[in-house]
């Protein structure tokens, strides 16, 4: 595995801590320059992979190369190649944005003047020069994050890990930190993402892989996991009586079960292959149906996650 | 964005050496420079040895007698210089829980920093903000009338020894705070005191019941501060029956302490650091 296309790459890794099995065989291949999604509910082992891929955590089993290097054998030539930023903001508190990145550049064995100049370029492009004197603690959530991203980037790593980089972030923030890692894909690097937001990984991400009980499940663009579940066609009635004739309906013109929404008067229906919507359309009318919406649409990335994982994501659960 | 240089790693064990003591000193200077942000941390470990100072030295102190007589208030200080060394396993461990808690230690352990640089920087650091310790409080007991009667040598050799001892025990606490969360140390903190006081630092051991009284005499808190009143020529070194034999030989007892603690500590800490979350 030395394509040098691939960034990263990972094959049958387990971990377990103590009696819960974090990862159970998780393959992964990320190409260079591209934004791979890990998308899954909490627990579902996507930080544990990162942690692992990283060098913090070693794998039981199963293998791993980042940017060329074993992660496990080569740890430090992988270290020299990555990024990371937490959950938590991986700073020290006590010290200020500047003293931080100073710190760290120092920790890269960057000649003193180096580093110093590294702080200042990256705080002054990431917006932060104005707090760079201000001890850490003091910084608002968005600050931290962007501060601690920023950290990763001392060495300008061609991978970088982003674990729920904008979790518990307002949204103004959270579009600070997109545009931020945007700006870092075009210029090369290649990223991997953990989210539990699913408009994240939407925007962000150009292939996804959704993580479910340290496994990934499924992975493709956020366009070829749409497509796994086919359209849907819904179906809003004038009066709540003609539900039930509308459900038949649409059973018998698609051939699949409909969900009947009772308290939206709404019925909807998955579809697979082709489906003339005129012929619905038709058939509602002739079944004395009066309908008040009729929409085909693409299925959310919502829908997709919770018929692979069959549980809801952070944002419908907190709805 | 200009071109960055990343330097490459040395191959040679001088080079890897030298990696690593770079990386040990900037540690150190992190640490230190949490002086400069929170002065009121050091301002707070110094509080409670003098307040220390105070309360026995001028409520209790008035009660307790020394054994072949003295200044109880120099018998104290002794007492409370070996105290400080040990009560400075908390401070420690607190700092390397909280980095561990929250994550600056990952980020340490994602980069290609010498494994060991962290815990060796920590306790590097402790040497120095110990130091600085022990000097408010050499302040506090020229205040109250204490005095090192044995001339500059042996009073540095004291120092020497306290300093020696806190660094040992500095590496207890990076052991503590690597295996202990920070909310559970700071319920650890009552214990610490006992500990430090079932011994002679305050009080002379000859007038505890005698099964508190053996674990007084080879508390290597008792050992410490036997060792600085002898070196400081303190009151309260002769005239006791029982001397045992960490309390007859006080400085030889104190260097095996303190290498003991070394050696079970520093390869623990360096391994746990190394492995944890593993």
């Amino acid at each position: 595995m030395d394509d040098p296309e691939i960034a990263v790459w990972a094959e049958g890794l387990r971990k377990r801590f103590g009696r819960t099995e974090a990862l159970r065989g998780l393959d992964l291949e990320v190409v260079r320059g591209t934004v791979c999604g890990l998308l899954g509910p909490n627990g579902a082992g996507k930080s544990t992979a990162v942690r692992v891929l990283t060098t913090l955590a070693l794998p039981d089993a199963g293998r791993a190369r980042v940017a060329g290097y074993d992660v496990v054998r080569d740890a430090d030539e992988v270290r020299f190649r990555i990024g990371l930023a937490g959950q938590h903001a991986s700073m020290d508190d006590r010290l200020s944005g500047r003293d931080n990145l100073r710190m760290f550049g120092r920790l890269y064995h960057l000649p003193e003047r180096v580093a110093r100049a590294r702080a200042d370029e990256l705080l002054e492009r990431f917006g932060l020069a104005h707090a760079a004197d201000r001890i850490v603690k003091t910084y608002s959530g968005g600050m931290r994050r962007r501060v601690d991203l920023i950290a990763s980037l001392i060495i300008a790593p061609p991978v970088l890990f982003l674990d729920e980089p904008t979790t518990g972030l307002d949204p103004r923030s959270r579009g600070e930190i997109w545009d931020t890692i945007r700006e870092l894909v075009a210029g090369g690097t290649t990223v991997v993402l953990t989210t539990q937001y699913l408009d994240e990984a939407d925007q962000l991400a150009d292939r996804i892989a959704v993580v479910d009980h340290g496994r990934v499940i499924a992975s493709g663009t956020p366009d070829e996991l749409k497509a796994t579940i086919g359209t849907r066609v819904d179906v809003v009635v004038r009066d709540v009586a003609t539900l039930e004739t509308a459900a038949m309906v649409l059973k018998s013109t698609t051939g699949a079960e409909p969900e009947i929404d009772r308290a939206n008067r709404r019925v909807g229906v998955p579809v697979k292959g082709s489906v003339s919507f005129t012929d619905m359309v038709r058939e509602l009318d002739q079944a004395g149906v009066t309908a008040e919406d009729v929409a085909m649409r693409r299925p959310t990335l919502d829908e997709v996650f919770l018929r692979l994982t069959g549980e809801p994501t952070a944002e419908e659960a907190a709805a | 964005m200009s071109v960055l240089q990343i330097p490459t790693r040395p191959v040679s064990v001088a080079g890897r050496l030298r990696w690593a003591l770079a990386d040990g000193w900037t540690v150190v200077r992190r640490n230190l420079a949490h002086l400069k942000s929170q002065p009121g941390q050091l301002i707070a470990e110094l509080v409670f040895p003098a307040v220390m100072v105070l309360m026995f030295g001028y409520v209790f102190g008035s009660a307790i007698p020394i054994p072949g007589g003295g200044n109880y208030r120099e018998y104290l200080m002794p007492g409370l210089f070996g105290m400080t060394a040990f009560t400075g396993v908390l401070a420690t461990a607190t700092v390397v829980a909280q980095d561990a808690g929250r994550g600056v230690m990952d980020r340490f352990r994602s980069m290609p920093m010498a494994r060991s640089a962290v815990p060796f920087g920590q306790t590097g650091a402790d040497i120095i903000t110990g130091a600085l310790a022990m000097a408010g409080m050499v302040v506090c007991g020229f205040a109250i009338g204490w005095r090192p009667h044995e001339g500059p040598a042996r009073t540095m050799a004291a120092f020497g020894l306290l300093v020696l001892l806190r660094y040992a025990i500095s590496w207890g606490g990076v052991l503590l705070g690597l295996m202990i969360k920070e909310e559970t140390l700071d319920k650890l903190v009552p214990l610490i005191f006992p500990i430090t006081m079932v011994s002679n630092s305050f009080v002379p051991t000859g007038g505890m019941p005698t099964w508190l009284r053996v674990i007084a005499d080879w508390n290597p808190v008792s050992a410490i501060v036997a060792a600085c009143r002898d070196l400081f020529g303190s009151p309260g070194t002769t005239g006791s029956a029982h001397l045992v034999w960490p309390l007859a030989h006080p400085v030889v007892a104190t260097l095996l302490w303190s290498i003991v603690l070394l050696v079970l500590f520093v390869p623990a800490s360096v391994h746990r650091y190394r492995t944890v979350d593993h």
